[in-house]
């Protein structure tokens, strides 16, 4: 069942809620904006998506609450149709699949794990995590087995004959996560999956996504509010205002050359040392310059954290990036690293006192 | 003026004529299909003659035992099965043992009924607006008629007996399952069913695994409706044939008999209290164990 797939297509997805969705996409194809839109009574959901998720990677959504993020989600597994536009799962339109074929397609090719949970409350944590086998028809014995195994694996051993209700919201939002990952399908989405959840089981649970990953490469498509958890997750971030997409690239794209004001403010808080690479701040070593064999080694692809502790450990102002047959690649001093890993913006108060104050002599 | 102090009305003679060709051909339809509609309904005659039967000749401690048993497991209330034990002993005591028998036969039956056509109706009406906007009509005018006038049709159609009683207790008691069930199917949490849906269900998958169990407590309120509505046509009812308490009430009325027609009317308040507390406690411990509460 944990067929690949090649990739997840969206071209040109718009989509209005309201009664008569059709007589507003022209004009928001020209550029009609969210606050007009709802002069009209009708709200814009989605403008002008385009979006190529590659198969096997981790596809992070984020945006502010309200920028439409749950929408495009639910365009894959066409929960939501799009008013305009086109979803391709393998080059196959989600849109164009008769009622037999989108089944099919949901109970073999997808799973989800839905932002309000959506546990089914009469039946117990066994039967929920059951649930998708047993719609799509598998085998009671086999059925019952791999949902132990992933009660068991998101923690919730103990609570099988539990009901919903009995349960708190992070154990609820696991038998969701179980529910999803029995279901084996190629294709995850995960609609704000972590958030109910504290701290240590999050990064637990970031844990056996990731660990997934390495066995089986799904392709999953993640919303969250966390950048922390984005960055550590995501191969792929892209990010939604408003409906429209501002930005999408990889982390390291985003945090260092954010779109916008509204891209910078969601990427202000991150710790830059973690995201940015070695290689984005080195300097090239040209043909005629050979490094010192004095000076420390980082490996081009070590986040800027780690090659300033080698430094400070090493006591050097300079670090050597190795190495491409057996070659250095580049220098990296410590004001490089240090001044991107501090965003400045962030301190204004720093730049004010060593300007303004004279340092008086301490007596 | 004289158009504005007297409504201006349709003239005598053709409204004679009109009554008289409305009249006369439902006469022609029920002379044409009186005897299919008999054999159609023979069915659910012999179901009928089948639980009263039941009922009457069963010994009354097998019969007592047996309701205070369905009592029991369905509200699990020691004090609601303490309360039925003493109401039937009390109408045992006074004589009305054979009638009461007859009467919640009767209510069984139309209630079983009530739920065959209610509930299916209900669900097709939740699933198509257009279906809604047909059977709403239909509904209230079944609910507000005066219960005495439909009683005309049916007997014209199947004359008196326990058949077309059971067929006007029912059409009374219809429409509160049917509402309920559509309501309840109606307020399943979105969040549920889009789950069902994304995991690929069928509708019927969807029915079955989600909507219906979830629509229950509301469903069970219907039905106590339903039975509540049935209990009150016990009198109209027994005008056209059917036996039970409801017969010594009308001859109480026509008679001035005071004390039978208070006896026979607390019998059956009684049996109304049990069914409706027994049915109530049975709906919230459905409830009580489904109800959703997300997280904290
Ligand atoms: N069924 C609907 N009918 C009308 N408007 C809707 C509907 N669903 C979503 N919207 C609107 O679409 C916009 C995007 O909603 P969406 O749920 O996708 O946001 P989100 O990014 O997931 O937010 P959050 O982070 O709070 O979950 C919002 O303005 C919302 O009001
Ligand atoms: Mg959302």
């Amino acid at each position: 069942m944990g067929t690949r797939i090649d990739g997840i297509k969206l071209r040109h997805v718009y989509k209005i809620f309201g009664s008569e969705p059709a007589a507003y996409v022209e004009r928001v194809k020209a550029g009609m904006t969210k606050t007009e839109l709802l002069a009209h009574n009708h709200v814009l959901g989605l403008r002008d998506i385009s979006m190529d998720i590659p198969g096997g990677a981790i596809q992070v959504v984020m945006g502010l609450s309200g920028s439409g993020k749950s929408t495009l989600i639910r365009h894959i597994n066409r929960l939501i149709e799009p008013t305009a536009g086109e979803v391709l799962v393998d080059d196959v339109a989600v849109v164009k699949m008769t009622p037999t074929e989108l089944r099919e397609f949901r109970r073999t090719r997808t799973a989800m794990v839905f932002q309000k949970f959506g546990l089914l409350p009469h039946w117990t944590v066994l039967d929920n995590t059951m649930f998708g086998l047993k719609v799509r028809g598998t085998a009671p014995a086999e059925r019952r087995d791999t949902a132990m195994r992933w009660i068991e694996r998101v923690g919730l051993k103990g609570f099988e004959e539990k009901y919903p209700n009995q349960l708190s919201g992070g154990m609820q939002q696991r038998v969701g996560l179980a529910r999803a990952l029995a279901n084996d399908a190629p294709i995850l989405l995960m609609d704000e999956a972590f958030s109910a959840l504290d701290p240590l089981i999050r990064v637990d649970m970031q844990t056996v996504l990731l660990d997934l990953q390495t066995e089986i490469r799904k392709t999953i498509v993640f919303i969250t509010h966390d950048l922390d958890e984005a960055l550590r997750l995501g191969d792929h971030i892209a990010i939604l205002r408003d409906g429209a997409l501002v930005q999408k690239g990889t982390a390291q794209d985003i945090v260092m050359t954010p779109a916008d004001d509204y891209v910078a403010s969601f990427v202000k808080e991150v710790n830059r040392g973690r995201v940015i690479l070695v290689e984005s701040v080195m300097t090239a070593i040209g043909a005629g310059l050979v490094a010192s064999d004095s000076l420390p080694r980082v490996a081009a692809k070590d986040p800027i954290e780690l090659a300033s502790k080698v430094m400070s450990d090493a006591g050097a102002g300079q670090a050597v990036a190795c190495c491409e047959a057996g070659r250095p690649v580049g220098m990296v001093t410590m004001r490089d690293v240090i001044n991107t890993m501090t965003t400045p913006a962030a301190y204004p108060s720093i730049a004010r006192l060593a300007a303004a104050e004279p340092i008086a002599d301490v007596a | 003026m004289e158009w504005f102090t007297t409504f201006p009305t349709m003239d005598n003679e053709r409204l004679t004529a009109l009554k008289k060709a409305i009249d006369e051909g439902f006469r022609n339809f029920t002379r044409a299909y009186g005897e299919s509609f008999e054999i159609a309904f023979e069915p659910l005659k012999i179901f009928m003659i089948w639980v009263e039967r039941l009922m009457t000749t069963t010994p009354w401690p097998i019969i007592l035992v047996g309701i205070l048993a369905i009592a029991w497991l369905a509200s699990r209330s020691l004090k609601i099965v303490v309360g039925a034990a003493l109401a039937l002993f009390a109408i045992g005591y006074f004589g009305m043992w054979d009638d009461t028998m007859k009467t919640i036969a009767m209510i069984v039956v139309a209630t079983l009924t009530a739920l065959v056509i209610g509930i299916p109706l209900g669900v097709v009406m939740s699933f198509s607006k257009r279906m809604r906007s047909v059977v709403m009509p239909i509904l209230d005018v079944m609910q507000t008629m005066p219960s005495f006038v439909y009683l005309i049709p049916v007997v014209m159609l199947l004359g008196i007996g326990k058949v077309p009683g059971l067929i006007a207790v029912v059409i009374y008691a219809l429409p509160p399952v049917i509402r309920l069930t559509d309501l309840g199917i109606r307020l399943v949490d979105r969040d549920v069913i889009e789950a069902a849906d994304a995991y690929g269900s069928s509708r019927w998958q969807r029915l079955a695994n989600v909507q219906l169990p979830l629509a229950l407590p509301t469903i069970m309120a219907g039905v106590n409706q339903t039975i509540m509505m049935a209990l009150s046509m016990v009198v109209v009812a027994s005008m056209i044939g059917v036996q039970g308490l409801g017969q010594p009430v009308l001859k109480a009325i026509a008679n001035q008999y005071f004390t039978l027609g208070v006896f026979n009317g607390f019998a059956i308040v009684g049996i109304a209290i049990i069914f409706d507390r027994v049915s109530q406690e049975f709906g919230r411990r459905l409830q009580k164990h489904r109800e959703i509460v997300h997280g904290h």
